[in-house]
């Protein structure tokens, strides 16, 4: 997971989508770029959450999945098992403790969508 | 009961150590209250009038008497204060509607130690609030009901280990709840829920599942819509992921009070149940989406081989002995139950008595029902949905032993559905929501109503109260229902008829009707008695209540009630 500060800029030729748009009607569009940022407009608005399950899931979109806007440090564990790759910080937030964040759980219920596509592939 | 593994138990003290961080940054001034507050929620602390509120998980109501030992722990080491007024001193546990037991006075500077010292007896209090997939809820006689059909606990722990820390539905527009039921006898209020879950085989024997979405209380009583007669056991969490899929996309997020599931099943209709349709048969499709697996299914199932044997020879002649004093007789009739093993019989605790409010133990109370349930029911309770404890493995021969040490408990009033056996929510005097108190309300009608012969007379009634809108209470779905209500900063209180939780008493779920304005809290229990008068006149023969409120409907009751006003015959006069 990377973790990126308000200062670092947002990968470049990103596709910004916000959280009220339909990512399976814009495949095309999507998958025609190396990177989607996804918009938390509050931190505890879920929306992007699904957006990006649906982008590796339903998509198998392998591009960069970049969180950007209201993010927390105690959401980057949450974002790294929906299939994000990076997650740019609010302001306020201190990247060691969102490292710290990634650290409290050695394994989960639910298997991450590339445990399930390893699994698929056989 | 479900055994925990290695990996059950690191979850829940993992989740321990991660929420002392929060709470150690939160203490630190690092993480604000505001974004403290999602985090704390998660982990069932509420803010509330007093202290935080802390809601532990007992999930689908199954507790071991270990367990229910640490919640006394908890009671008198954690909650207990030695200061305040003597009724703001803590040391009990509130048994909650959805199986849950519920602290009111712990410290939040101990929150992290009262959760170390639960993941010790596998307890926590994930997910039992915030904007989230609640504990899952089911029939406190799962597993030993005559009437089940097929036993809904594995499915149930199943679903519990699926919906803990899900990434994706950790913030959800609002809290969302579900409740599977097993049995023909709907006792898990399904149609009030987000999703209700009815197993069901097909002509085959198959085992699957009816899914009903969109239930709910609130300020908008909706009954849940089925949208599936049959999906496949295997298939159901791939269901539900579709479900909470499309609600998390596309519910409302901008009014708190629009953002339940009901609200978007309702505005959308047939589009909403296409969507689910749809996002199901995508992941369907897909070869990375898992069924669950039938040796999962097995495992998980394996922890709920009866913990008794089916006794063989006939039992002692002690239920129905006449030697036997008439209270006892009393007590077999209305809080001893059926149950699927020969020999065996299901025995509710009530918590319902003179002197404490609905649902509420203290530490001491909460040791000795873990004793008897060592002693009487393989050292396991069931929390019910009426806020009362049960005893699922309890011999027939020992009913006299049990009745005695009930007696003495405080355990014994036998009152099991009856009128004052009510759901009550702990209201204003302990919650932050609360528009009026319960608790002095359900007090005053069990005073009222105390005379068991009476209560008895009147027969199967449910009398549920809530202390706002939140409904907490349920009393959308009582039989008569009570609501608090703030006008002009005092306490009124609405009262409906007619309502159902969907069982089979009660015929199909549904919200009862409001007669009339609100009442002042004094006249709340010459209301109750004027309506209950009426009924008692206007029965015909062993017509339970509810009947009689169909049969008649809501005016003669309206009348009776309208007549025993006094400070508000004038707003009634107006109005």
């Amino acid at each position: 997971m990377n973790l990126l500060t308000t200062s670092d800029a947002l990968p470049s030729g990103a596709l910004l989508l916000a959280n009220t748009d339909d990512v399976l009607a814009r495949a095309d569009e999507i998958r025609r770029h190396p990177s989607v940022v996804l918009q938390f407009p509050k931190w505890t608005d879920g929306r992007a959450y699904s957006q990006a399950v649906l982008l590796r899931g339903r998509l198998r979109f392998t591009g960069n999945i970049v969180a950007s806007g209201d993010v927390v440090a105690d959401m980057a564990p949450l974002l790294r098992r929906c299939g994000f790759d990076a997650a740019r910080l609010r302001a306020d937030q201190r990247l060691e403790t969102a490292r710290r964040t990634l650290g409290h759980f050695d394994g989960h219920y639910q298997a991450t969508l590339a445990e399930r596509h390893a699994a698929a592939a056989g | 009961m479900y055994r925990y593994t290695a990996f059950d138990r690191r979850q829940v003290r993992q989740r321990a150590a991660q929420y002392r961080d929060q709470l150690e940054r939160h203490l630190a001034g690092e993480l604000s209250a505001d974004d403290f507050r999602p985090l704390r929620l998660q982990n069932g602390w509420y803010v509330q009038r007093h202290a935080p509120m802390l809601r532990v998980a007992i999930p689908y109501g199954e507790v071991s008497s270990p367990q229910l030992r640490a919640l006394a722990h908890v009671a008198r080491e954690f909650d207990l204060q030695d200061r305040g007024q003597p009724t703001q001193r803590g040391g009990f546990g509130h048994f909650s509607t959805r199986q849950n037991i519920q602290f009111n006075w712990i410290p939040l500077a101990r929150s992290a130690d009262a959760m170390d010292l639960l993941a010790e007896v596998d307890m926590h209090g994930i997910q039992t609030s915030g904007n989230c997939i609640r504990n899952i809820t089911t029939d406190a006689l799962a597993g030993i009901a005559p009437d089940e059909v097929v036993d809904p606990r594995p499915y149930c722990e199943v679903l519990r280990q699926w919906s803990t820390l899900h990434p994706e539905f950790a913030f959800l527009p609002r809290k969302f709840k579900i409740a599977v039921n097993g049995a023909r006898e709907d006792r898990a209020a399904t149609g009030w829920h987000d999703i209700g879950l009815t197993l069901v085989k097909d002509a085959a024997g198959t085992v699957g599942f009816e899914v009903a979405v969109g239930g709910g209380m609130g300020r908008t009583p909706i009954i849940a819509t089925t949208i599936a007669q049959f999906v496949p056991w295997a298939q159901v969490l791939v269901f539900i992921e579709a479900i909470v899929r499309v609600y998390n996309l596309y519910a409302r997020r901008d009014n708190l009070y629009k953002a339940r599931i009901k609200i978007l099943v309702k505005a959308e209709g047939e589009r909403f149940v296409r969507a689910v349709h749809d996002e199901f048969q995508a992941l369907l499709a897909d070869p990375a989406t898992r069924p669950i697996p039938t040796e999962e299914l097995a495992r998980v199932a394996a922890c709920f081989a009866d913990p008794v044997q089916a006794r063989s020879e006939p039992a002692a002649a002690a239920p129905i002995d006449l030697d036997h004093p008439p209270a006892f007789q009393r007590w077999l009739a209305r809080n001893v139950h059926a149950h699927r093993l020969p020999g065996y019989r299901a025995v509710t605790l009530s918590l319902k008595r003179t002197g404490q409010a609905p649902g509420d133990a203290t530490a001491d109370q909460l040791e000795r029902a873990a004793a008897l349930a060592e002693r009487f029911s393989a050292g396991e309770l069931r929390v019910t949905h009426q806020q009362n404890l049960l005893l699922p493995w309890v011999r027939e021969d020992e009913l006299p032993a049990l009745w005695a040490a009930a007696r003495d408990a405080g355990f014994a009033t036998p009152n099991i559905g009856l009128l004052t056996d009510m759901i009550a929510c702990p209201g204003g005097d302990l919650c932050a929501l609360a528009n009026a108190r319960s608790i002095p309300i359900a007090a005053a009608l069990n005073e009222r109503f105390e005379d068991l012969d009476l209560q008895h007379d009147i027969g199967d009634i449910a009398l549920h109260i809530s202390g706002c809108i939140n409904s907490c209470g349920h009393h959308h779905s009582g039989h008569i229902g009570i609501l608090g209500v703030d006008k002009d900063g005092s306490e009124w209180y609405q009262v409906t008829l007619g309502g159902s939780d969907g069982s089979e008493l009660s015929g199909p779920a549904q919200p009862g009707k409001v007669i009339g304005p609100s009442f002042a809290a004094d006249e709340v229990p010459d209301v109750l008695e004027a309506v209950i008068d009426t009924y008692l006149r206007e029965r015909l023969g062993g017509e339970p209540f509810l009947h009689a409120v169909r049969r008649l409907g809501v005016a003669p009751f309206r009348s009776a009630a309208d007549e025993v006003r006094r400070s508000t015959a004038h707003v009634e006069a107006v109005a």
